[in-house]
């Protein structure tokens, strides 16, 4: 095991007497993609917005980064990269502006912006696309510029909800080739998403049922613990039994 | 009669800059379980809004249980049932007075028609008196759908009904459609998933406003003109950039645990051949296998097609 990134123990998020999330415990490698699966309401945002720093937790204990959650939440802030399906960029600012925006607010110095932007716009091949509103662009290639911004700041971690949803299979695809080759250059992905097959690119992942882990373990062994052929039918034999069901 | 007609329907937006729907034509059969499937910006929203009356097309036309979307709308609107993909019921309502609203908006009440409504209602009865806005994604969904079936339409229209819910929920609600089904109800529903394919009787897939192929899942898959190959490695990632440098090549994606390949020519050996070409770049723990290909498959063929 080399340097862990995320350590969880006995995590608990409580509101009144509902446990959101209840003592999950768990690490995440560097330069690992993890997948954070879970049924609707099982906690998994809670969890991400308490990693993410958005939210404390009402006990137990967590680093993402190296940095506390109860008393770093600005450290692990500028330490992560986070893209969501729901929210990403601005759909009123171009390309470029895009770009330059969140280098800004990651308090990258113009001269590193504009080198990197540069590149970027190269690697994705939006050359021509660079002054058109973000808007205009297919939703495919929204999300690629999304991921590409999450990481442009070269973050510890980066959090992915749901990023592929609703995206066509060839670019899903090429935007998991791109996950994959922000994990090989040492950036640890920490992945939801409703798409099981997606759950296999993972090299470990955690099931979530009514704010516990469940099962969390490489998918491989997830399958044979299961007797299941696939990942779906991990996840239905899991969380079929749960009793919550909210957003 | 056929249920539901599309006759080279397109629809443009921003004044025709933005093609979303590029003459498309289909028929939906009585009684059907008919499947659009497609991702985001595929134009299948657009298809729903010309079908439910609400958009009309630039060009083609349309029926519904033989009437004209655009002559006889206010008939049709009567006898169809119409969950958008977007949440639109009163989040200020309960669950019971949205039911109740909707019910007398088509001149009817919820005691008339229960019977079709039973089975999903009766699991959101414990939260009736609760606000709408106030559900979980997966009881939105049920009520949502109760309302639009509390008039017993002919003809369902459902909107991407399993956008972001999940693998429990998603299965739940594909019983739900197959009971809805056979009650005699045509429906007519959206999916990104390319999984949920399977489920009906006949589909179309759809990418950027037009469609690519219509029968029944069964035959889209029977019609892959190329032999497929599932092939995993211990470094599935290095397997992945290796294959898409191997010049017998074709196309080479991930697709769950394994990666799916096809080859330029079809030879014999094809299986150790890729085997053979895997070692040589130092692989560990190979397997290849050929494979019946599913619909997401079928649908990155023609994707591919129509890009090259």
């Amino acid at each position: 095991m080399g340097e862990q990134v995320i350590v969880c123990k006995e995590l608990t998020k409580r509101f009144g007497d509902f446990y959101a999330v209840n003592n999950i415990s768990f690490e995440v490698n560097k330069g690992e993609i993890f997948g954070f699966l879970g049924a609707n309401g099982a906690g998994k945002t809670t969890a991400m917005r308490i990693l993410c720093g958005l939210s404390y937790p009402s006990s137990g204990s967590a680093t993402v980064a190296g940095f506390d959650v109860y008393r770093q939440q600005d450290e692990i802030k500028k330490n992560i990269g986070y893209m969501s399906q729901k929210f990403s960029l601005y759909e009123n600012l171009t390309v470029s502006e895009n770009i330059e925006f969140y280098g800004g607010v990651y308090g990258l110095s113009r001269a590193v912006i504009r080198e990197r932007s540069a590149a970027l716009i190269q690697t994705l091949g939006l050359e021509k696309e660079a002054k058109k509103l973000v808007g205009e662009l297919p939703l495919g290639w929204k999300q690629k510029l999304a991921f590409s911004v999450a990481i442009f700041h070269r973050p510890q971690i980066v959090f992915l909800d749901e990023p592929t949803g609703g995206v066509d299979p060839v670019t899903r695809r090429q935007f998991w080739d791109m996950i994959y080759e922000a994990a090989a250059g040492g950036i640890t992905v920490f992945v939801t998403t409703h798409y099981m097959d997606e759950a296999e690119y993972c090299n470990r992942v955690t099931i979530m049922v009514d704010g516990k882990i469940e099962a969390l373990d490489a998918p491989q062994a997830l399958k044979q613990r299961f007797g299941a052929g696939n990942m779906e039918e991990v996840f239905y034999q899991l969380a079929r039994s749960a009793k919550r069901s909210s957003d | 009669m056929e249920a539901v007609v599309l006759d080279g329907i397109t629809k443009t937006y921003a004044g025709g800059k933005v093609l979303a729907v590029d003459n498309v034509s289909l028929t939906v059969k009585p009684g059907e379980l008919f499947g659009l499937i497609g991702p985001d910006g595929a134009g299948k929203t657009s298809i729903f809004r010309v079908l439910t009356t609400l958009l009309q097309a630039d060009k083609g036309s349309a029926t519904v249980q033989g009437l004209d979307v655009v002559k006889d709308y206010q008939r049709i609107r009567q006898i169809l049932g119409y969950m958008p993909g977007k949440f639109s019921l009163y989040q200020d309502l309960t669950v019971e007075e949205n039911l109740h609203f909707f019910a007398t908006l088509f001149g009817t009440t919820i005691e008339a028609n229960y019977g079709i409504i039973r089975e999903i209602y009766e699991q959101l009865k414990p939260f009736k008196d609760r606000r709408a806005g106030k559900l979980s994604g997966g009881m939105k969904q049920k009520l949502a759908l109760c309302c639009a079936l509390i008039h017993k339409p002919e003809v369902l229209f459902l909107d991407e009904p399993t956008t972001g819910v999940d693998v429990v929920s998603r299965r739940e609600f594909w019983d739900m459609l197959a009971r809805l089904k056979s009650m005699g109800i045509t429906i007519l529903v959206s999916t990104p998933y390319m999984d949920e394919a399977s489920l009906c009787e006949r589909i179309a897939l759809i990418q950027a406003g037009r469609i690519m192929q219509i029968d029944a899942p069964e035959q889209i898959v029977r019609s892959y003109p190329v032999r497929l190959y599932a092939a995993k490695a211990d470094d599935i990632y290095g397997l992945l950039k290796d294959m898409r440098e191997n010049p017998a090549v074709e196309s080479c994606y991930a697709f769950g645990e394994y990666l799916h390949l096809t080859m330029k020519s079809e030879t014999a050996d094809a299986i150790m051949a890729l085997e053979g070409f895997a070692r040589e770049r130092g692989h560990t723990g190979i397997t290849v296998k050929e494979i019946a290909p599913g619909i997401e498959d079928t649908f990155i063929r023609l994707m591919n097609q129509k890009t090259q």
